[in-house]
């Protein structure tokens, strides 16, 4: 690896007065799969908007494949490579599911993606492309939200919440396609209030607490207590034995 | 029969309130923005009209080629500027800066062409017609708007549903942060849809000053606004269909109303608006909707 294809450094952001990131640094090497776990309100879903672009940093450099991209606007920085998933997925609700793909390969780079291979990594969407996307169930709207992302052939992919309100079974079946998506070359930066689920598919996870990253590593070197401590912000001293935080969201 | 000529003649009146109209609809639809300068645009078209006519001698019908690029470009560039500006600070800040436009048109055009009425002459042709029966004349011009405005809406219709654009002017209408995640610049589609909308209330514009003659403060006092508001929530806000369909049964209504008593045609109108508010706010469309 001679450049990381991500460098996040000291980055800090204000929603307002609140200071929701404070010095967060993160490096991601293409290819890589890298988990941001922590509570509700933790900054992880603003960190993901702030690599984005709809968010604005306060201080910081985001330095994409080795040029600083901070300034640019979202729509700018899809056109380099990073595609987010949005939280809450976002499908434009009066367009059917294929003018939803259609509207994702609008700007979209050059690359191995596009709106049939799309239809082949979710079998069931082909069948349902001139559906309004409304109409879909959570899952099936999470999978459109993913393709969206995909015809646009990101170089990094930036899922935020993908488990949000979905069934184990339907995030289960969403998580075994991210094989694929890694071997067609993407690097993906998620979020997840489910740790198990970040634990099992992530290369290195991150902890998020109140705006700073509070543990990182690989999760096979982190103890469920190491994890459990940076995610409730609880001092070794205070530990007390309590439920496994994967099964507690 | 002198009823089925008013409903004709309602008919073809209620073409040029569309016509009106799907450039407000249009506007609102896409970015939620209530132009309350839609009516002003439309006489400023009329006088670019006059002007392009004088100036380069050419048929007065064919003037439209000039005017209604000019003023798509010049809506991508209020909508750049003015209407993204104000659209940045919240939605009463679009109602007051367009109520203000509105002004400062009225104005200019007071300043620069005296409040002296004029018309875009199209000699015979304005009052050329033909007759079916005895009862029933049909003037040229109002067919040839009606139609104008069947295309125009039929176009606009297609244009959204089918083309790259279209599909993109939607999505941002949907959701405008997602649209930014695909890589759509929104504001240079706001700029696109404005462009549209203006294109269409140039035609609007023209077509009215060969219909009638205007003045400087038309865009207000002619009730131009108005009645492109009442068309289009009697059609559905949002609905191109429902605004088409709303514009003809406006122009209906008042026909009828004017045949009661000629002093009656806007008050017609008018309680067809308050009675559709009253039993279907959500406008003729949503019949078809929740059937």
């Amino acid at each position: 690896m001679s450049q990381p294809l991500l460098q996040v450094s000291d980055l800090t952001v204000h929603h307002g007065q609140l200071r929701a990131l404070n010095q967060v640094s993160l490096t991601i090497g293409a290819g890589e799969v890298q988990a941001m776990i922590g509570a509700n309100g933790a900054g992880k879903s603003t960190l993901l908007r702030t690599i984005s672009g709809l968010k604005a940093a306060t201080s910081g450099t985001i330095t994409f494949d080795g040029a600083d991209v901070a300034r640019l606007r979202a729509e700018r920085r899809v056109a380099a490579g990073i595609v987010m998933v949005p939280e809450g997925r976002r499908l434009f609700p009066s367009l059917t599911v294929e003018e939803n793909l259609q509207v994702g390969a609008s700007y979209a780079r050059k690359g191995p993606w596009s709106i049939e291979r799309v239809y082949e990594l979710f079998g069931w969407m082909p069948g349902r492309r001139r559906q309004l996307a409304a109409q879909l169930s959570g899952g099936e709207q999470q999978a459109v939200a993913i393709g969206r992302a995909l015809v646009a052939n990101p170089r990094l992919l930036l899922l935020d919440e993908l488990s949000l309100g979905l069934a184990p079974v339907v995030v289960a079946r969403i998580y075994d396609t991210l094989p694929e998506l890694l071997a067609s070359g993407v690097t993906v930066l998620l979020v997840e209030q489910d740790v198990s689920q970040a634990l099992r598919v992530a290369s290195r996870v991150h902890c998020l607490l109140e705006g700073r990253i509070t543990l990182q590593g690989e999760p096979s070197r982190l103890s469920p207590a190491d994890i459990e401590a940076a995610y409730f912000g609880l001092s070794s001293a205070r530990r007390e034995p309590a439920p496994n935080p994967g099964s507690g969201e | 029969m002198i009823w089925v000529n008013d409903i004709i003649q309602g008919v073809l009146l209620g073409g040029l309130y569309a016509l009106f109209a799907c450039g407000l609809s249009l506007l609102f639809g896409v970015m939620k923005v209530i132009n309350l300068a839609h009516g002003d645009l439309a006489i400023v078209a009329g006088y670019l009209a006059v002007g392009v006519i004088a100036l380069t001698h050419i048929p007065a019908v064919w003037s439209f080629i000039i005017v209604v690029p000019l003023f798509a470009a010049l809506g991508y560039l209020v909508q750049r500027t003015l209407i993204q500006a104000s659209l940045n600070r919240g939605v009463l800040t679009t109602l007051l800066v367009t109520f203000g436009l509105s002004v400062v048109i009225e104005n200019a055009l007071q300043q620069f062409f005296s409040a002296n009425s004029r018309s875009i002459g199209i000699g015979s042709l304005v009052s050329d017609s033909f007759s079916i029966g005895s009862q029933i004349t049909i003037a040229y011009l109002d067919l040839v708007i009606f139609v104008v405005a069947v295309i125009v809406l039929l176009g606009l219709q297609y244009l959204l549903s089918s083309s790259r654009q279209g599909r993109l002017i939607r999505a941002v209408a949907d959701d405008r942060e997602a649209a930014q995640l695909s890589g759509a610049d929104y504001r240079h589609v706001f700029g696109i849809a404005a462009g549209i909308a203006f294109a269409t209330v140039a035609l609007a514009g023209i077509a009215y000053g060969m219909y009638t003659s205007f003045d400087p403060s038309s865009g207000t006092t002619a009730l131009l606004l108005l009645f492109a508001f009442e068309a289009v929530v009697i059609g559905g806000l949002g609905s191109l269909w429902g605004t088409l369909v709303g514009g003809i049964l406006l122009g209906v209504v008042q026909q009828l109303g004017a045949q009661i008593n000629s002093n009656d045609q806007v008050l017609a109108g008018q309680l067809l608006f308050l009675l559709i508010l009253l039993v279907l706010p959500q406008g003729i469309t949503s019949i078809r909707r929740t059937a």
